[in-house]
């Protein structure tokens, strides 16, 4: 199935949760969708006999600015079919939220505490939601883009990057 | 006789083990020799590749690509750059794409052979490692003579390749895989059948096709599960759709499908259809033709974003990159194969004893530096 087949088959069945459709400025058709609506809809993408999109290749966090809404980028792939599609969510940036499909796709587990770890993205629902690159006490999320570091981790000090 | 009470160890094996293939620890929960949770924690060799990248153009990225999978930086440079070339859509020239397509395969023979011997090693077999590397000293001979260097190449750039390559490399390449396909056979007399080597790994962790999915597992682990996927296959890019050769699979020739022992053949196997590959790119080579031809001056991608993936040897990389029109990349994530390979060690190495636990972590053929990047 093409990605504008997919969206139409996810817009009849979820109408107001699914928020758009993009296509242009992305060589990956794009779903956008509600954060709470997430694990619903890849449930959908996933046991739906005609989608079967049971690989989940890639998640990532993602900031634009530094100002607006952070969000979370799902690549979905099909091994039954072979076909494609992204789904995207946005979430607020002072409580970003978004529900965790780790018991769904075993493999978002460590891409969502990633994102976690980089972005402070809180994964409702995920079973051990902890950091996994970095250190426990580690202060901030160093891939948001108004990101400082601070002065100082456990009495050394972090240079500075120009 | 009364039952002995017996109690739950926490069993750190790691961040300082050989064979952890790294800096890689491994918290295992252990019922006498019986494993019963596997917890990997990661981030040592963490080096922030994604924040780098936000902050370097996107030719700059190149050298840190290779750095994360250091045992295949010609597959990560590849990936990369095809990944940059999608979005600011460039033709190649033919010669360039040859070239690559050779790099890259040598690469995955080179680094199957690591995967092979260090897997040897792991479960006692000392020899074959030494066979292996002597094999991958040719495959890095070559290298250096294209790129002057051995482990890092920063040779494939965006839209071509830093150099072309000297008199005297398609020769030499030839009388390489000359010799090679002869000491194929010598691992197999070696290792491949070897008893010892049957025992310590059929039958053992076994991933079952629909976990390895779900997982994310990629690449040779994932066919060593029956499961026919490589992205060379199903989704060509570059002039993968122009050469013949065969994607091997998990058989559970000596027990069951998708054992440590299938993952181990599946790679032995691949090897053999990469040097394929390699001997048909070589007979195909374009003699003429400007590697740096399409290399772009300025490389500023259009607005918009993209996800590209390409069949490392370790399975599935991805690059998802998102431009907003600079010079530098406002997003740049690797979606790297090791990663997603190690998040399943905990479903298949749940009631092995410590030994095989070693058994499975080698058979997943992990790199640190792409796991933690």
């Amino acid at each position: 199935m093409e990605a504008p087949d997919i969206f139409s088959v996810l817009q009849a069945k979820f109408g107001e949760q699914i928020v758009d459709f993009l296509e242009e400025g992305t060589l990956n058709p794009t779903v956008v969708v509600k954060p709470e609506a997430v694990l619903k809809v890849c449930e959908f993408l996933s046991q739906n006999e005609k989608l079967q999109l049971d690989s989940l290749m890639n998640l990532a966090g993602h900031d634009q600015d530094g100002e607006s809404d952070l969000s979370v980028i799902y690549h979905f792939y099909s091994t039954i079919h072979d076909h494609y599609i992204t789904v995207k969510t946005f979430t607020p940036r002072e409580e970003p939220s978004v529900v965790s499909i780790a018991n769904l796709y075993r493999t978002a587990d460590w891409h969502e505490r990633e994102a976690y770890d980089m972005y402070g993205i809180h994964f409702e629902g995920h079973p051990d939601l902890k950091r996994i690159l970095l250190e426990e006490d580690w202060e901030g999320y160093p891939l948001r883009k108004d990101y400082v570091p601070a002065e100082f981790y456990r009495g050394m000090r972090i240079e500075k990057v120009k | 006789m009364s039952r002995l009470h017996a109690e739950e160890m926490i069993l750190n094996m790691g961040p300082q083990h050989p064979s952890t293939h790294g800096v890689l620890r491994l918290k295992l929960t252990t019922d006498g020799e019986i494993v019963s949770k596997i917890e990997p924690v990661i981030g040592y060799l963490h080096r922030s590749f994604e924040k780098h990248a936000e902050n370097l153009q996107y030719q700059m990225v190149t050298p840190f690509t290779g750095r994360c999978d250091y045992l295949a930086a010609m597959g990560s440079e590849h990936g990369y750059a095809m990944a940059v070339e999608k979005m600011l859509d460039i033709e190649l020239p033919e010669r360039v794409e040859y070239l690559r397509v050779i790099f890259a395969e040598l690469q995955r023979i080179a680094s199957h052979l690591v995967a092979v011997g260090a897997f040897g090693l792991d479960v006692g077999a000392i020899t074959p490692f030494i066979y292996c590397f002597r094999e991958r000293e040719l495959i890095l001979d070559l290298f250096e003579m294209a790129s002057g260097a051995r482990l890092l190449y920063n040779y494939i750039w965006i839209g071509g390749l830093a150099h072309d390559i000297p008199p005297g490399f398609v020769e030499k390449t030839y009388e390489f895989l000359d010799a090679f396909d002869k000491r194929v056979a010598e691992y197999n007399q070696i290792l491949t059948g070897n008893k010892i080597f049957i025992e310590r790994t059929a039958d053992i962790g076994v991933l079952p096709p629909e976990v390895a999915i779900n997982y994310g597992v990629t690449g040779p682990c994932l066919r060593g599960s029956g499961v026919d996927l490589d992205i060379r296959k199903v989704q060509p890019y570059s002039i993968y759709d122009r050469f013949e050769f065969e994607v091997p699979l998990g058989e559970g020739a000596q027990g069951t499908v998708g054992d440590c022992w299938d993952r181990y053949y599946v790679r032995v196997r691949e090897m053999e259809e990469s040097a394929k590959i390699v001997r048909q790119a070589l007979d195909q080579l374009p003699s003429d033709g400007d590697v740096q031809a399409a290399l772009p001056k300025r490389i500023r991608p259009p607005k918009g974003e993209v996800y590209f993936r390409s069949e490392n040897p370790r399975g599935e990389l991805g690059y998802y990159i998102v431009s907003d029109g600079k010079n530098v990349p406002a997003r740049m994530r690797m979606r790297s194969p090791a990663f997603c390979n190690l998040g399943v060690i905990n479903e298949i190495g749940q009631g092995w004893m410590i030994s095989d636990v070693i058994a499975i972590l080698g058979s997943l053929d992990i790199v640190l530096g792409e796991i933690d990047r």
